[in-house]
């Protein structure tokens, strides 16, 4: 297998060539949202230039040439994550959309009671916490966490004692935003299953660095985001087990998601429709096919790879430092994070933003799973294909001198 | 020197840095100096969380004038409050309450006030008004 060559991926993204504070721009922000690639851009431009028009039973050209294009970029999604059928795609604003959809449609289902317990883990992020506290709090059902060991992985251990036949759904994410852990999806899922709990997996970390094989993972959900896997923002997939896509409810109402109305009785769309109401993204959601094609043509498997050189060495580089602390484990994903003791995380991020490095500071949308490390933030460098080792190299430099600074 | 004046001072100082750098250290430099505020005075009530960092104020009025205690987390948010505080300190509630505080978007600093964005920069600005109002209540 031939390698990256980030150079070359970097021509097809102009947002990168320019300079920040005089100093070429370094975007290692990647787990907030990646940057586009030309095709992607082009993607949209060429859907106004060309077959604009709203999907599904039009009767003329332009209706028809829209809907395939959209139809088909839900088979290229289906295929990416290799799911058996396009049906189980749904496309939603995004995953904080798609886990809402489900959170929502399973509240007016008759598959939870008061008295059930969901399961989260102690790293998820807001958006994989606060719409199953919802929903726990409007059925008297309760939320038990997997705790986070000190490594900044799950304990498993506990997670297998905390499953139980009330256990309706278990919900994690695959690799975790805050410190880059890989969560093992595999034991997880499989464990749920035998007591009878349904699993929902959040991906917004993981589409981007791997390739995802959802009948290997098993699980009954999966959920990311088209911005942070170089698609467009506002766009984002909900994968559904088909049969259980036809047992749950719809969550909104509105076209697209019926079959008939009459002012008595509404029958409701087969899945994916069901679940679309309105009128979706189009451009967005062709966009996302784009970018998965992106993926696809450098190949995953060599964006894994350089990703993890460039992750493994910025690692080497940080653990150098005095007064480090450096989370997750040694094989983290597409993301690092850390602190030095006695120095704020938003102080080094501001200074490192005067040279030109575009980090995150913050409590990364994870407050619990900071709490749980006694601090309020992190600083976190996060990777996408185009990221080089001559980036990580000096940034390897530029927090010297910001700490020079601050000392 | 009215408030205008002493901001146009901070400004002018400001503007002998050429390079970035200098600038932050002198700022970073104006924070560690600021008058040490009290820990027993470091209370929540006393605490304005922002995005990313944290900033607790104390304001006081005596004999018509104001009185600004601050402290941060960040040595940087500190430094910004300190040009706060030079500029409000001692001044009557009434010239606090309607001084122009924008002058902290030319500083050449990054930090700015924002009405949108829930810093501790702005939220103190804010407070630091309403502490003014609250004088000229008591």
């Amino acid at each position: 297998m031939s390698v990256l060559d980030p150079y070359q991926i970097r021509s097809d993204f102009p947002i990168l060539n320019q300079e920040i504070n005089g100093k070429p721009l370094v975007y290692f922000d990647n787990a907030a949202t990646s940057q586009k690639p030309l095709c992607v851009l082009d993607s949209s431009r060429d859907y106004y230039e060309r077959i604009n028009s709203n999907i599904h039973r039009g009767v003329h050209k332009l209706s028809q040439a829209a809907t395939a294009a959209h139809e088909a970029a839900r088979e290229t999604i289906a295929k990416h994550l290799n799911s058996t059928r396009p049906e189980e795609i749904i496309f939603t604003s995004g995953t904080t959309d798609s886990i809402n959809l489900v959170a929502s449609a399973l509240g007016r289902s008759n598959l939870l009671k008061a008295g059930d317990e969901i399961i989260v883990s102690g790293l998820e992020h807001h958006s994989n916490t606060v719409p199953w506290q919802m929903l726990c709090e409007r059925l008297g059902i309760t939320l038990k966490i997997i705790p986070v060991l000190d490594d900044g992985t799950l304990d498993l251990e506990i997670f297998d004692q905390l499953l139980s036949e009330k256990t309706k759904l278990v919900s994690v994410n695959h690799v975790s935003n805050a410190f880059g852990t890989v969560n093992n999806i595999i034991h997880i899922c499989s464990q749920a299953r035998k007591v009878g709990a349904l699993t929902f997996v959040d991906g917004a970390q993981s589409v981007p660095h791997f390739s995802i094989d959802l009948q290997l993972l098993n699980c009954d959900f999966y959920a990311f985001s088209a911005h942070k896997v170089y698609g467009p923002t506002g766009v984002g997939i909900l994968f559904g087990k088909y049969d259980l896509l036809c047992e749950l409810p719809p969550w909104r109402g509105g076209g697209e998601m019926i079959k008939d109305v009459t002012f008595e009785k509404t029958t409701y769309n087969e899945p994916p429709f069901k679940f679309e109401a309105g009128t979706p993204n189009i451009e967005g959601g062709i966009a996302l096919a784009t970018a998965l094609a992106y993926v696809n043509n450098l190949g995953i498997a060599k964006i894994t790879v350089h990703e993890n050189k460039l992750i493994r060495r910025a690692a080497e580089i940080l653990a150098d430092f005095d007064k480090i602390t450096l989370y997750g484990p040694d094989d983290r994903t597409g993301a690092i994070s850390f602190n030095f003791n006695g120095i704020h995380h938003y102080d080094l991020g501001t200074l490192l933003d005067q040279m030109g490095f575009a980090l995150r500071t913050g409590h990364h949308c994870c407050q619990p799973l900071m709490a749980r490390f006694g601090m309020t933030g992190t600083l976190r460098a996060s990777f996408a294909a185009y990221n080089t080792l001559e980036e990580v190299e000096s940034f390897g430099e530029a927090l010297k001198k910001a700490l020079m600074m601050l000392r | 020197m009215t408030i205008t004046e002493k901001q146009q001072e901070l400004l002018d100082e400001l503007d002998l840095f050429q390079d970035w750098t200098e600038r932050y250290e002198y700022v970073i430099g104006l924070g560690k100096k600021l008058a040490p505020m009290n820990e027993a005075l470091q209370t929540s009530d006393r605490l304005i969380k922002g995005c990313q960092s944290q900033v607790w104020l104390d304001s006081s009025s005596q004999d018509g004038k104001m009185s600004y205690l601050a402290d941060s987390d960040s040595v940087i948010t500190k430094g910004m409050i300190a040009l706060f505080v030079r500029v409000l300190n001692g001044e009557s509630p009434e010239d606090v309450i309607t001084a122009d505080l924008s002058f902290i978007d030319k500083t050449g600093l990054k930090e700015h006030l924002a009405p949108t964005r829930a810093n501790a920069l702005t939220l103190m600005a804010a407070e630091m008004k309403k502490g003014a109002l609250i004088a000229t209540q008591g």
